[in-house]
């Protein structure tokens, strides 16, 4: 590799430390060279929200962002948020609404509406309509989702 | 039947991996030493090749080959037909063409493979890609269906004489004799078109040839992997068991994912063999939009004749299919849509003209749907049509035309998809229709608050399409179910899961059937190497065909464990039951043995077994349908449509839906919401905008809009159960009924939200801009 970056980020509580081709997509570095292959790519092109993580506490597209971008920075992605047997009260409001079929699309709303969720914890069906607009789905008609955001709210509180 | 596990609201099992990032997508396969493949692809869509020039791509570091059709010899072959045109039917024209792995003289669609370039990573594949040259020689390109069988009109394929893919007749009864005694006969044109199926994720594959064992390892996002191992293995000269293919867990299918040797798929095992190395491909989303197959255009002039009262004497069609360049999934799409250009109704006399025609667009194959939409279309439009010129109630018009309950199973005679005559085996359909009206609240609606909402000057209308849906055909599917020595049960069938939570609620038929928790049941689908036969996941058919052979074999297993403890406990079978993993004596529960310890006795390590004992507890067992099962259902929508925006806003939603008896409540109504979804898309949101070189200008899904959760209204699902007779657990499909009825639906609520506007709807998808042109610009 001619042109080269060392990044240093922590993800999900680890520090990594990895010299990589500088125009990876931080979505392709997660993927790649951390494998954690949680995170899915579904356009590239910013719009279906598929591969959305926690950059410093707010929701981004992976996609749009080059690795070094979040050199030094905190990331959570969606293995950060439970495992199968601790799982985070979303993730288990998802399993009971049947918020999810194919579960591909499912990682992005899950990194979208947990930092949503805690700061609008008692939120109205168009509220969590509006939430989640920026993800899409296509199995599900987004519906079980709503009800999850639901339960998982009442959950929570 | 009472069931104790079989229709409950089960979670998944599937769930806990999917939602916590563990499970496995064929994009995250990553090999040692694996490459990555990259593929030039065709801008234009009809064009002569004049010359390639890789040779700068092959220069970059990092790059271990880059490939055309020459380098393939005699590995390159078109991929097989896939499905023929029913034997069944007389006179059938069908000219089969079918795409190839790496374009060689000319290009038929654009995006049609040219080149692949193998690297190291991704990124520097794609970099070598940019460093293709092509000289093209360009040529007009075929778009338009009713022009393209003209003659002297530009040819897609130049060995044929025409753009003609294919041309049939479906008949029934005498529709002109029908006709003289019809007090009205209406004619109408319809434009319909459809879209892509836009599954989250895109298409993969990951093939790795290991020369040392001399076995071929293929991870494929396809509904159908037994199909792809068995083809491949021919296309290279392999033995069966000499190939494995794996679907893992897909991301959406939606049908284009069935379509088999795509491009893709007879590149990369060649890659593989040939380079000894892993190779993997992963498609882009702008690759999907013109690599993945797709259903469009159809245009069709329907006929109807009918009597005073509202009665269909016979209905008349002239079908005009686009297969875009190739045809290799054969008649399935049309064949369905003149399958549901009758409905639900009794109509004795039926004249159906096919012409599937060539274009250079992306090839057509089934999508959500798969042609019924287009029917259900065009013949409720035109009983709206007539309810008007009839000054009839539509609704009664509906009425009298259903096939009433007591003439089932009725024979349509046509041929269907599956290539069998079209007999719909069991419906109920009065009650359906009455329940969405009552829910829709249609009578207080209409007389009530429309009225007072014009009044207020807004634009509401309601819209209630009731629709069949051939579901369940063959022609077989397999499943073997086992008890381990740990006392689980695993199992596998060949149908690939892409959502349709198959894990779940075939362990709920297991479950059921052995007495144990649907968590102790591991099942395995899309993997060649735990089930030998099999098709695939299409055609809204899981449930019933593999569900029911999971049925099959879950009770020969069941059969085989109560013969063994009856000799072990030494009780008669009839006194035993099947309760918590064990088998116990009815009235004295401590004498038990456990289904583990049945298992480990049934497979003994030593000694002499009977003669015609089976080890273990296995079966496999197979269940194929004489034909299939006609699920049926009733949609309703209230709309508002804003006059001058057209932007529109459904307040009401909902869906009256019977598929027989339910494996899952849960996952049926998952279904039904996602498949209104794509309903809805289909019906203002999606198209695919080709221009007259046959260039798809709207390929991203920035400019193909989906619905989001902003544009999907709440929807209220109601279930009626009218068994399916011919299938054990009475089941029938129900993966795309959502989607079938909501272009009607559309149609005719917006033509009741705008009476001012004269408004007649032939045609779908419509879209706030269009809407536009039909309401301002009414010369058209």
């Amino acid at each position: 590799m001619e042109n080269t970056f060392e990044l240093s980020v922590t993800v999900n509580g680890t520090s990594y430390q990895k010299v990589i081709d500088p125009r990876t997509l931080l979505s392709d570095f997660l993927r790649n060279d951390l494998e954690l292959t949680g995170t899915h790519v579904g356009c590239e092109h910013g719009v279906c929200g598929a591969c959305t993580i926690i950059l410093n506490g707010d929701p981004v597209r992976s996609c749009l962002l080059f690795a070094p971008q979040v050199h030094g920075q905190e990331i959570i992605t969606v293995e950060g948020l439970g495992t199968v047997d601790d799982m985070h009260p979303l993730q288990d409001a998802f399993r009971e609404a049947h918020a999810l079929q194919c579960g591909f699309c499912t990682p992005g709303f899950l990194t979208t509406l947990v930092p949503w969720l805690e700061e609008n914890p008692n939120p109205t069906e168009e509220e969590i309509r509006e939430a989640v607009s920026g993800n899409l789905c296509r199995c599900t008609g987004y519906q079980h989702i709503i009800d999850a955001v639901k339960l998982a709210a009442e959950k929570m509180n | 039947m009472t069931y104790k596990v079989i229709g409950k609201r089960v979670k998944r099992v599937e769930d806990p991996r999917l939602l916590t990032g563990g499970a496995l997508f064929v994009g995250d396969v990553n090999l040692p030493n694996m490459l990555h493949a990259a593929f030039f692809r065709s801008d234009y869509a009809h064009a002569k090749i004049k010359s390639i020039d890789t040779s700068l791509a092959k220069e970059i570091p990092g790059v271990v080959g880059v490939y055309t059709a020459e380098d393939m010899g005699e590995a390159w072959e078109p991929g097989p037909p896939l499905v023929s045109p029913p034997p069944t039917l007389e006179g059938v024209v069908f000219n089969s063409r079918r795409q190839v792995p790496l374009v060689k003289d000319k290009v038929k669609h654009a995006g049609e493979i040219i080149a692949v370039v193998v690297a190291e990573s991704r990124y520097i594949a794609e970099d070598a890609v940019e460093e293709i040259y092509v000289d093209y020689e360009p040529l007009p390109a075929v778009t338009n269906l009713e022009k393209c069988l003209e003659p002297g009109h530009p040819l897609v394929h130049d060995d044929l004489d025409s753009n003609l893919a294919a041309y049939l007749v479906q008949n029934k009864g005498d529709y002109e004799a029908a006709k003289k005694e019809a007090d009205l006969v209406l004619k109408r044109k319809f434009k319909l078109d459809r879209g892509a199926a836009v599954a989250m994720e895109n298409r993969g594959i990951v093939v790795d040839w290991d020369q040392k064992n001399q076995h071929l390892m293929i991870w494929d996002t396809t509904q159908s992997p037994i199909p792809i191992r068995n083809g491949m293995a021919a296309r290279l000269g392999l033995r069966t068991h000499q190939v494995r293919v794996v679907a893992p867990f897909v991301g959406g299918g939606f049908g284009p994912k069935i379509m088999m040797f795509y491009a893709e798929e007879m590149v990369l095992p060649w890659l593989t063999m040939k380079l000894n190395r892993p190779v993997k491909w992963i498609e882009d989303r702008k690759e999907n939009f013109y690599a993945t197959t797709q259903e469009r255009e159809q245009v069709q002039e329907v006929e109807m004749a009918l009597s005073k009262e509202g009665r269909i004497l016979g209905i008349k069609q002239k079908i005009i299919h686009d297969t875009g360049a190739f045809d290799p999934y054969g008649l399935t799409t049309p064949l369905n849509t003149q399958s549901h250009s009758m409905g639900g109704y009794d109509v004795q006399n039926y004249n159906s003209e096919l012409f599937v025609v060539f274009t250079n667009k992306i090839i057509v194959t089934p999508v959500r749907g798969a042609g019924r939409p287009q029917g259900i279309y065009v013949v409720e439009r035109m009983l709206d049509i007539a309810s008007k010129e009839l000054k009839l109630d539509p609704r009664d018009v509906r009425r009298l035309n259903f096939i009433p309950k007591d003439a089932f199973p009725y024979n349509h005679e046509i041929i269907d998809q599956a290539f069998v005559e079209l007999v719909l085996d069991s419906g109920n359909y009065l009650p359906a229709y009455e329940k969405a009206l009552e829910k829709i609240e249609y009578d207080k609606f209409v007389q009530e608050e429309q009225p007072r909402l014009r009044a207020e000057g807004k634009y509401v209308g309601i819209g209630v399409v009731p629709f069949i849906e051939t579901t369940g055909v063959g022609p077989y599917e397999g499943a073997r179910v086992a008890v381990e020595p740990s006392g689980k049960i695993s199992a596998a069938t060949g149908v690939g899961t892409q959502g349709q939570s198959h894990m779940t609620s075939f362990a709920q038929i297991i479950a059921e059937e052995l007495g144990v928790e649907v968590e102790d049941v591991s099942l395995v689908s899309g993997d060649t190497a735990e089930i030998h036969w099999g098709t695939g996941t299409f055609a809204s058919r899981g449930a019933v065909v593999a569900g029911n052979a999971v049925l099959a074999a879950a009770s020969d297993v069941r059969k085989k464990v109560l013969k063994l403890a009856s000799k072990i406990l030494e009780t008669p079978e009839d006194e035993l039951e099947l309760e918590g993993g064990l088998v116990r004596v009815a009235d004295i529960p401590e004498k038990s043995i456990s289904l583990g310890e049945l298992a480990v006795l049934a497979n003994p390590f030593r000694g002499a077994v009977e003669p015609g004992t089976e080890p273990g507890l296995e079966s496999t067992k197979y269940f194929g349908p004489a034909y299939g099962a006609t699920a049926f259902g009733v949609h309703g929508m209230i709309l508002e449509v804003d006059p001058e925006t057209m932007m529109i806003k459904i307040h009401k939603y909902i869906a009256v839906e019977d598929c027989g008896t339910m494996l899952n409540p849960l996952v049926v109504e998952g279904q039904i919401h996602g498949g209104v979804s794509m309903g809805i898309g289909n019906a203002y949101y999606e198209k695919l905008h080709y221009d007259e070189n046959a260039q798809l200008l709207n390929a991203s899904l920035a400019d193909y809009l989906i619905p989001t959760s902003a544009e999907m209204p709440h929807i209220e699902v109601y279930h009626e159960n009218t068994p399916a007779p011919n299938n054990k657990l009475g089941t029938k499909g129900v993966g795309e009924a959502g989607a079938i009825p909501v272009p009607a639906a559309f149609a005719q609520a917006l033509e009741n939200a705008l009476p001012d506007f004269n408004l007649e709807i032939t045609e779908t998808p419509l879209s706030p801009n269009r809407l536009y042109e039909l309401l301002y610009k009414s010369e058209e």
